[in-house]
């Protein structure tokens, strides 16, 4: 991967009290590289920050910068590492005092730091809101504002927790492509800690799944969409879930899963998954809805998908130019058809089907002994 | 009463030059016992409210305690400590406006320490951890939050100095009401109310209320900012 790390954790275990919060988690961050660290609620994302900026100490392990633990570094060399914390709060004042914080400490003229706040400002699309009290400033100013403050300082490595956590969805897709801008331009390796796999897929050179404490997965986004080493990973990068699968037998290359309701599929054991197939263990049996094909219920023809489930439609819900398709029955699934599948099937809730799904398209995960929830 | 409201004023308008200069020791006394009540109580105030350490939930009960601290027991402690035969009667000071400083100081200092541990507990604890992560150092993150708890800390003072400024008990014991000395707005009432001047004592009490609005609004004024006309500009948000 890289050959110099700029910041690194090496086995960090953190806790409050007897709660574990990270185990054995370790990072590299090269010079230049933008990384992102993507896990859900409650995963030790905003500790794994607050220890990489050396707010907190870990327990076990050591965070270095350049070499050097963070508890050794002095004032000055600390100001090479600058954080966004999650819900960054403004302190009071103007805008332009805000973004101006960093610099002030940093010792930069008066003339210098009104260019680069003003400059700042503009990256983020909130140019000429400077003179303005941050008490008037709206939740998507103030997010601006906020990573305006933080990429003014163009620090060697920028740790940024949930930078556009609570936008709506036009605002988040405009501010991350500002974000991304602001974030290359500067040069500089960004940490971006995000639950939104959108967010980390998009703008991260290489993605780092944080799941209970613990690093899940670790590699380029296109090698885990690929190939998800948890269930978890599987459902975040856009695939759905079928839990409570019981495992059968192994045959071959495929795993037979009992489903539920005498239902039995065939699926791909994951790579990653630990090697264990004995029958008897719960499964975790994944598929992406736009594989599952939807056809007339009790039509017998013979046909490639091995995998069938009755069910009957519960909802359809309208996405682009497609349409999401719930189905209940023994097998509960979720297809992405046409719209023009959907007529010519005349889909309605309440509608008898049949689901196909191809082995190939079927991964199981073993199910964690705990999985968090 | 409106009787008395009216000679008193008449009493305040034939300028007295006494009057003037027990407000003037009143104002000292008592605004140097702020001062000193905040110089004592404020970094207790950000010390227990933001440290941790063992005993912290006693600290703060003892400090909630010095709000109902009695003037005249404190005024009684001083008086031992600096009388005669008390452990500091050697520095002559009993009966001296510094004696009234002492005891007044003692007063406001729970007041500006409790007030303030509870406006630095309002403060979100990010604020310092943001401040660090752009680099503040650790005092410079400290400054950043006592900012921000600013507005607090400016009724830690107006609640101090609101306190000794009305008190009667402690400036009595220790100052004595001496004349041309130690005689403030608070014991001269008391002493033209035994007299039987009651024209003297509501005059002495006009004053009193007018100084302690007058010195709010300077406060105020220091603590919430000039007054504001920014903050409603805020072009289409």
């Amino acid at each position: 991967m890289t050959a110099s790390a700029v910041l690194e954790a090496e086995r960090v275990a953190f806790r409050i009290g007897d709660r574990p919060i990270l185990a054995d988690v370790s990072l590299r961050l090269g010079a230049g590289e933008v990384v992102a660290v993507l896990g859900p609620n409650g995963a030790g994302k905003s500790t794994l920050v607050r220890l990489l900026l050396g707010l907190e100490r870990p327990h076990a392990g050591a965070v270095r910068l350049r070499g050097t633990p963070l508890s050794d570094l002095s004032e000055r060399e600390r100001l090479d590492l600058v954080g966004l914390l999650q819900g960054s709060p403004m302190f009071a004042g103007s805008v332009a005092d805000n973004v101006a914080y960093g610099l002030r400490i940093r010792g930069v003229a008066p003339a210098e730091r009104a260019r680069r706040v003003e400059a700042a400002l503009d990256r983020m699309g909130v140019a000429g809101l400077g003179g303005r009290d941050v008490r008037s400033l709206s939740g998507g100013e103030t997010q601006r504002v906020a990573i305006a403050r933080a990429t003014v300082l163009d620090p060697d490595v920028l740790l940024l927790d949930e930078p556009a956590a609570g936008l709506d969805v036009a605002s988040r897709r405009r501010l991350l492509a500002d974000l991304e801008a602001a974030v290359r331009r500067g040069g500089g390796a960004t940490l971006l800690v995000t639950h939104d796999p959108q967010e980390a897929f998009a703008l991260a050179d290489r993605v780092c799944v944080l799941e209970g404490g613990a690093v899940s997965q670790e590699g380029a986004p296109a090698d885990i969409v690929a190939e998800p080493a948890s269930a978890f990973i599987a459902e975040l990068t856009g695939a759905e879930l079928v839990v409570d699968g019981v495992l059968v037998a192994r045959r071959e290359r495929l795993v037979e899963v009992e489903m539920g309701g005498g239902v039995r599929w065939l699926a791909v054991p994951a790579a990653h998954s630990a090697a264990d197939w004995t029958p008897g263990r719960r499964v975790h049996v994944a598929y992406r809805p736009e594989d599952v094909a939807l056809t007339q219920s009790g039509g017998g023809a013979p046909s490639t998908p091995r995998n069938r489930a009755q069910g009957t439609v519960s909802s359809m819900a309208p996405l682009g130019g497609l349409v999401r398709v719930r189905l209940e029955g023994p097998v509960p699934l979720v297809a992405l058809i046409t719209r023009e599948g959907a007529t010519e099937l005349d889909l309605a809730p309440g509608r008898q089907v049949s689901a196909l799904l191809k082995a190939v398209a079927t991964r199981a995960y073993m199910a964690p002994a705990k999985h968090p929830s | 009463m409106l009787e008395a409201l009216g000679r008193g004023l008449a009493y305040l308008l034939s300028g007295s030059a006494d009057v003037l200069e027990i407000v003037l020791l009143s104002l000292r006394v008592s605004g140097t016992a702020v001062a000193l009540g905040v110089l004592l109580g404020l970094p207790v105030g950000v010390a227990v409210g933001l440290g941790r350490f063992r005993g912290r939930r006693i600290a703060i009960a003892a400090i909630h305690t010095g709000f109902a601290l009695p003037p005249v027991v404190v005024g009684l402690f001083i008086y031992i400590v600096l009388s005669r035969s008390g452990p500091l009667g050697g520095l002559g000071l009993l009966f001296t406006p510094t004696a009234m400083i002492i005891a007044q100081a003692v007063l406001a200092a729970p007041y500006v320490a409790g007030i303030t541990l509870a406006a630095v507990q309002s403060v979100p604890e990010s604020v310092r951890l943001q401040a660090r992560a752009l680099g503040a150092s650790r005092m410079r993150a400290l400054a950043t939050h006592l900012r921000e708890a600013r507005l607090g800390i400016g009724a830690a003072v107006v609640a101090g100095f609101g306190a000794v400024i009305s008190e009667v008990g402690a400036v009595m014991l220790v100052g004595g009401n001496v004349q041309g000395e130690t005689r403030v707005m608070t014991t001269a009432i008391v002493l033209e109310t035994r007299r039987g001047d009651i024209a003297a004592a509501v005059a002495l009490g006009i004053v009193l209320l007018s100084i302690a609005f007058a010195v709010n609004i300077a406060l105020t004024r220091l603590q919430q900012g000039p007054a504001s006309v920014a903050r409603s500009s805020r072009p289409g948000a």
